[in-house]
């Protein structure tokens, strides 16, 4: 007969819990974690308040010119007076509802593209591969319906590496499979060619394709054609970016069990209709997150158009320095420009992390 | 009746090999054709441009200065001489910003999983901070707004009057070895050739008898104990020349110019970022079963760490680093922003700009980034198939 009688179970120790127990597990477990916490916290008193002080507290936001600044702190001003220049270039102020329209649409057709419960991926999916590109070259170029043309010269800012990085993208990922097909086919020249050009763009920096582009394309062109200097640096980013587009999908490709290669010849189907219908959306699908990361790099890339002389963002912001009436604001246009690129890449490696997680759960 | 393995009577196009032969066929003359037309166009506008063709240029004289040479160089060198200095730095700024980035980018991504949490948590940040803002942009940060910002050399920041930093660079004390010095080098090799020989003879021997050799854990003190003496029989022969203020700039030393500095600090810091996360992700990709089984077997925390850990994280990590590394030596082109004088900016820069000849310089500087690259590839899958498990 059981007679023992439990007594009730003692409560963990105090020093174990809540906040005290969360603070000693993560950052006083033992000396040495206590000394790299001080350091840590150390560091971030001695950097963070001054900075935000500089930044935010002192900082001046208004005014026009740099007799504003007085407060000794940041002087936005600089940003704030020239907003409009970093967004649009040079593009004239009467036309600049194009650009919005432009970004607009853009945005309507990709924000239901990104939520994953909308319906209509598809058509979604093909306007903007098929319908927006045209759209979109008609907006902002013109020249059709009464708009009246704006030169590719006079476009920069923000505005010009969206442009670039969105063209780039959208033309480099029909390449890039074309390239992953090819580096697979069966076909010993086709499989060489496309190896051959694989390795070649992924060996060399993108300033020497560049320059390529920029210096040796128009010696390709019969003499009597002249290619936009945007065009030229847009054809080198496609080409160079195809290259590391096809390694991306040739990872999806390679993904893909071979049971489902053979299941589609046995169905009959043909190279390009089993490469259409089964393998490629399955590997694509796979392959988003790389296809965003991707992205995010020639993001980042776009900025080295300002080396042969287009003004992207970074590159607007680097010749405003230039103007005699503000010299010595360059840490602010540098913030400023740094901290928009972070929040585009920022937001777009989260989606991509994002991503990825929803697609092994779903596995 | 008609033998069922017969096969079907098809028209020609309908065999698959006769297909692949006449596309492959196709492909290629719509290959050469394409080229043939580019190479006409492109000799026609040469000729039209009145711009030679060939590599004559290499042997003429350049006639420009380089700010940062080193090798023997002046305005009455070559054009082929350009090309060595221009590589040189390249390889310069890439060596020095591979060793930071490595040294910094394993430190945060240890960091990045500490147990404590604000370190954790400030490693996260450098990483999503630093990769997420275009290299270039960082480049111009470090030149225009750091370095350019820094007082002038009558009033520099010096450490221990033999380190100055102004705006035209950092100063450092240069070594300047005298008589005697190359018996110490050779002291320094000796001891550590012998040092490897021992430590693979006892490693044979323990792997022979299973004893361990005891000598065979001070071996490496030959390594140091050998160039000491070296050092102290010869009456310590290496000088320091410092670097002192005369007139209006530093004279003596070694000096690092701004753009090397600007250059090399942006591509450390922003390949650590990466570097950071291959790092963590090489680390975590050993199971903590192994860990477990490696002290079930007996081994010492050391030895699991040497034995089990490192190896199989290595395994992860080396192949994305290499390609971080191939990443940085393409990255430091940016240098021609900046006007630090590397390959791109003195060969494909000025040099193309002096004679014309965008082809051939073109194709030498791609030339030279492939070799490197498909150098390293290859060397990388030698790599991969030694260390691959068997089945996997």
């Amino acid at each position: 007969m059981g007679t023992e009688k439990h007594s009730d179970a003692l409560p963990p120790p105090a020093s174990g819990l809540g906040v005290v127990g969360w603070l000693r597990r993560n950052l006083f477990s033992s000396i040495g974690n206590t000394l790299l916490t001080l350091v840590a916290l150390y560091l971030i008193a001695s950097t963070v308040p001054s900075f935000l002080r500089w930044a935010i507290i002192d900082a001046d936001w208004l005014g026009t010119n740099r007799a504003d600044c007085t407060s000794g702190g940041a002087c936005w001003v600089f940003v704030t007076t020239r907003i409009n220049q970093f967004i649009y270039g040079f593009y004239p102020l009467a036309e600049q509802w194009r650009v919005n329209a432009a970004g607009l649409l853009l945005v309507a057709l990709v924000a239901p593209l990104l939520i994953r419960a909308l319906p209509y991926k598809g058509v979604l999916g093909l306007a903007l591969l098929a319908g927006y590109p045209f759209a979109g070259y008609l907006l902002l170029y013109g020249g059709a319906f009464g708009l009246p043309v704006v030169a590719t010269h006079l476009w920069g800012g923000l505005m010009l590496t969206l442009v670039i990085a969105l063209v780039g993208i959208v033309l480099a990922l029909p390449l890039g499979v074309l390239l992953a097909l090819g580096r697979r086919s069966q076909m010993p020249v086709i499989r060489a060619a496309c190896v051959a050009y694989i390795e070649l763009w992924r060996a060399v920096p993108l300033i020497t394709v560049l320059f390529m582009a920029s210096v040796m394309l128009p010696l390709f062109f019969p003499a009597d054609m002249s290619v936009d200097k945007l065009a030229r640096a847009m054809i080198g980013i496609v080409l160079f970016q195809a290259a590391y587009m096809a390694e991306v999908v040739r990872g999806g490709l390679q993904a893909i069990p071979k049971g489902q290669y053979e299941a589609a010849e046995a169905l009959g189907l043909g190279y390009w209709q089993s490469m259409g219908l089964v393998i490629l959306p399955q590997a694509l699908r796979l392959v988003i997150p790389g296809i965003v990361n991707t992205f995010i790099a020639l993001f980042k890339d776009t900025t080295l158009v300002l080396i042969i002389g287009l003004f992207d963002l970074l590159g607007i912001v680097q010749q405003a320095f230039a103007d005699p009436a503000w010299l010595g604001y360059s840490l602010e246009g540098y913030l400023f420009a740094g901290f928009i690129f972070w929040a585009f890449c920022f937001a777009m490696s989260r989606y991509s992390q994002a991503l990825e997680r929803e697609l092994r759960r779903g596995r | 009746m008609p033998d069922p393995a017969a096969p079907r009577r098809r028209s020609w196009w309908g065999d698959p090999r006769l297909r692949a032969l006449l596309f492959q066929a196709l492909f290629v003359v719509a290959l050469v054709a394409l080229a043939a037309i580019v190479v006409d166009n492109t000799l026609e506008n040469l000729q039209r441009r009145g711009i030679s063709t060939g590599f004559d240029f290499l042997a003429r004289e350049a006639g420009f200065g380089i700010i940062q040479t080193l090798v023997e160089y002046s305005e009455t060198s070559t054009f082929g001489r350009t090309f060595v200095v221009g590589l040189l730095n390249t390889l310069l700024v890439s060596a020095l910003g591979i060793v930071l980035a490595t040294l910094l980018g394993f430190l945060i991504g240890v960091a990045r999983l500490s147990p404590n949490w604000m370190i954790a948590r400030l490693a996260g940040v450098y990483i999503e901070v630093f990769r997420n803002i275009p290299l270039l942009l960082q480049v111009f940060f470090w030149y225009f707004a750091v370095l350019r910002a820094l007082p002038g050399p009558r009033e520099s920041l010096s450490l221990g009057e033999a380190v100055f930093l102004n705006l035209r660079g950092l100063y450092l004390p240069r070594p300047a070895p005298e008589e005697g010095f190359g018996l110490v080098l050779t002291a320094l090799a000796v001891g550590l050739l012998a040092t490897v020989v021992l430590l693979a003879w006892a490693r044979r021997r323990r792997i022979r008898t299973g004893r361990p050799l005891r000598v065979g854990r001070y071996a490496p003190l030959l390594a140091v104990a050998l160039p000491g003496a070296a050092w102290v029989l010869t009456g310590a022969p290496l000088a320091w020349d410092l670097p002192r203020l005369q007139g209006f700039n530093f004279q003596g030393g070694l000096t690092l110019i701004p753009e090397l500095i600007a250059l090399w600090l942006a591509l450390a810091i922003y390949t650590a970022a990466f570097v950071a996360e291959i790092v963590r992700a090489g680390i975590l990709s050993v199971p903590g079963g192994q860990t477990e089984a490696a002290t079930a077997l007996g081994l010492s925390r050391g030895q699991t760490l040497r034995l089990v850990v490192i190896p199989q994280a290595l395994r992860v990590i080396v192949p994305p680093l290499t390609s971080q590394y191939l990443n940085l030596l393409k990255n430091s082109s940016l240098a021609t922003a900046i006007g630090y004088p590397d390959l791109v900016a003195v060969f494909a820069g000025t040099t193309l700009n002096q004679t014309g000849q965008a082809v051939e310089v073109i194709a030498m500087t791609m030339a030279v980034y492939l070799t490197i690259s498909l150098g390293i590839s290859l060397l990388m899958n030698w790599y991969n198939a030694r260390v691959t498990l068997p089945g996997h």
